[in-house]
């Protein structure tokens, strides 16, 4: 039997599991889904990992990261619950040691990290705009009938790329149909889009900060080699782009619950994938701010509530 | 008459009393809660600032329990909200809601055009008017000294909430307290039993300032509670901006000797100029907590407040210069918490992991 630790980080558009041995290295990596449904998608990556990798585990550890992190905390019964700022600033330190600028984009997030000496020392998320993100390529990949797999080779033959306006989403848009309608060619306009989610990056999330060398990419659109090189050539260095990018925050929560070093884990056993979980929610009627209380229960049993701002809820239930 | 005024903090417990003690009746507005955000929002316009919006939910709040007259500040410089009570005339007026307004502003050509406002709200002999504003004067700081004492015990509490429901008991109590007496004995039990709260054992705490626009400070339904939240994430709160020195130094012009606002000898040279709310403070205070230890500073503003972009654009130079992390937050309609949550859980991990690399 070999002790591993867990990493899960359950984001609004994935939710991925990261499984590490004692040495660090990545036994297995599993990229979900969320589709709305965490609890779902934490249960089926868990399946995925025993498919792998067999029910003959040790769990020594399990970190939580991303926006469902303390929903998946109660749910397994992780040892850490740690921010994706800091999970994704671990992840890259261990990944390209001594690294002073991460760039990370999602699908619907973006965030910039600097450190210096191995630590954080500034960040910026962007929450606003959906032109500095993942979801932006996605629909202009869909207007343009292409699958977003072919969007970075398309990019890398261009000659000129165009100039795109990167604000705002829409004004992308409508800026691109004009130069489309010029008559540009295909590739061109792939690059001169590239270029335009880097700008918009590097002005609303990355604006006042001190990009240095070495600058580490990562989060799903590294994978984009167009994007690589726009941000290779806007920022005149090297971008590299770890093994593990599309699942640094889980990575960075595996490494987080090594660190830690329980005695003993407080994981609740794999056999949680069969168990019954629910969500439910009410209006609390006790003043006018009418909080959205969530609930979640084990069979009949609740394991958590939170969403009231008093804490009239979620002090009742012991977290 | 009943008079009602706009939510900012614990100022309603102070001007409750001193228009009491003028012989008025007062509307207290409910308590500042989602519902007054949505009024407000519904009728100011979307480009206004945040105060503006919930001072007018406050005010439709409080015409349901029968108030008729405002009483608003005014102001002259570069902030807006000195322009606002003139727009929630306007808006009100437009949606039929009967008030009358009683503006106070720094005034034009004289003095006796406050004076004259005093004057028409004033019901009662002057001694006992002046008796009244006193006291409510000392329960500001009265209610001031002891949020500091939360402030110290939140991260130190053993079960995170027990200061805060102290400090709820203790404000309900100074509302209804009727002289100085009993002010004294109040703040002399409170303070016994926040004494007696069970403590974690000795943990280096962290120390974060928090400087901003006075109303997203003072505000907790604006700022989504963030001083408690910091307190149950470890860290210890300080700030500059408390409702009793906001007086002396705007009412009183600084007579009484508390630590006030001194902008002019720490700001500059970031900044040399008063730039409208507390842009210039912001800095000044951002100095301030970096010369006494504080492992970090928070900015609050309202999303698009002019002398708090002033301020933010002038904090990287701050930051550089003075060796302190600052992480400026806008807040605006939104109530999804989460988001918040992280960039303060981020920002303590990051000013932690500093600290115990420079101890270790």
């Amino acid at each position: 039997m070999s002790a591993i630790y867990l990493g899960i980080d359950v984001g609004s558009v994935s939710t991925n599991v990261v499984v590490l041995n004692q040495q660090c290295q990545l036994l297995t990596s599993v990229y979900l889904r969320t589709h709305g449904q965490p609890i779902l998608a934490i249960q089926e990556g868990l399946r995925r990992v025993v498919a792998t990798l067999g029910r003959d585990l040790e769990v020594a550890g399990v970190g939580t990261t991303g926006s469902g992190r303390g929903l998946a905390a109660v749910m397994t019964g992780a040892d850490v619950v740690k921010n994706e700022i800091t999970a994704h600033a671990v992840a890259a330190s261990y990944a390209v040691p001594g690294v002073q600028t991460v760039l990370e984009i999602g699908g619907q997030d973006s965030k910039i990290i600097i450190l210096r000496q191995g630590v954080v020392t500034d960040f910026a998320m962007n929450t606003v705009c959906a032109a500095g993100t993942g979801s932006f390529l996605d629909q202009q990949a869909a207007r343009l009938g292409i699958p977003i797999e072919d969007f970075g080779r398309l990019a890398l033959g261009a000659q000129n790329p165009v100039r795109i306006a990167g604000r705002c989403a829409v004004f992308a848009e409508s800026d691109m149909i004009h130069k489309q309608q010029q008559g540009h060619p295909l590739n061109d306009i792939v690059a001169g889009l590239c270029e335009a989610l880097v700008r918009n990056y590097l002005n609303n999330v990355g604006k006042g900060k001190e990009i240095l060398p070495p600058v580490v990419f990562q989060g799903g659109v590294a994978a984009n080699a167009g994007m690589r090189q726009a941000f290779s050539r806007a920022l005149g260095t090297e971008v590299i782009v770890p093994e593990h990018f599309g699942v640094m925050g889980a990575f960075g929560a595996a490494l987080l619950a090594r660190e830690a070093g329980p005695k003993v884990s407080s994981f609740r056993g794999f056999e949680l994938t069969e168990r019954e979980f629910r969500t439910g929610g009410f209006e609390c009627r006790g003043c006018t701010n009418h909080c959205e209380v969530v609930e979640l229960k084990e069979g009949k049993e609740i394991l958590a509530r939170w969403g009231d701002r008093c804490g009239k809820w979620s002090n009742a239930v012991a977290v | 008459m009943k008079v009602t005024f706009p939510h900012m903090g614990h100022l309603w417990l102070v001007l409750q009393t001193a228009l009491e003690g003028i012989g008025l009746e007062v509307v207290v507005p409910p308590p500042c809660t989602r519902r007054t955000l949505e009024l407000g929002v519904r009728h100011a316009p979307e480009s206004a600032c945040l105060p503006l919006k919930v001072n007018l939910g406050n005010f439709l709040e409080a015409k349901e329990l029968g108030a008729d007259t405002i009483v608003m500040a005014g102001g002259v410089g570069p902030c807006r909200i000195g322009y606002y009570a003139q727009v929630q005339r306007e808006i009100l007026r437009d949606i039929d809601c009967e008030y009358e307004m009683v503006v106070f502003e720094p005034p034009d050509v004289h003095f006796s055009e406050v004076w004259d406002k005093v004057k028409y709200l004033n019901r009662r002999p002057w001694q006992e008017g002046v008796g009244g504003v006193i006291l409510a004067w000392q329960k500001a700081c009265a209610v001031d000294a002891l949020e500091q004492e939360v402030q110290r015990l939140r991260p130190r509490e053993e079960r995170p909430g027990q200061a805060d429901a102290v400090f709820r008991r203790a404000l309900q109590g100074l509302a209804a307290a009727g002289n100085r007496r009993e002010i004294n004995r109040l703040v002399k039990e409170s303070r016994a039993e926040l004494a007696a709260i069970p403590r974690q054992p000795e943990v280096s705490l962290l120390k974060i300032g928090i400087v901003g626009e006075i109303y997203t400070v003072l505000e907790p339904l604006v700022n989504l509670n963030i001083e408690r939240r910091l307190g149950a994430l470890g860290a210890e709160v300080v700030r500059g901006l408390f409702l009793s020195r906001w007086i002396n130094d705007n009412l009183f012009r600084g007579l009484l000797p508390l630590p006030g606002h001194h902008p002019e000898k720490t700001a500059p040279p970031f900044l040399n100029h008063f730039v409208g709310g507390h842009g210039w403070e912001s800095v000044g205070d951002t100095v301030t907590f970096a010369r006494q230890g504080c492992d970090g500073v928070i900015q609050l503003a309202p999303l698009t407040c002019m002398p708090e972009i002033v301020a933010h654009s002038v904090m990287p130079a701050v930051q550089q210069a003075k060796g302190i992390p600052v992480m400026t937050i806008y807040l605006d309609e939104q109530t999804g918490e989460a988001g918040l949550q992280t960039r303060l859980e981020a920002f303590v991990d990051m000013l932690r992991r500093h600290k115990n690399k420079i101890v270790g």
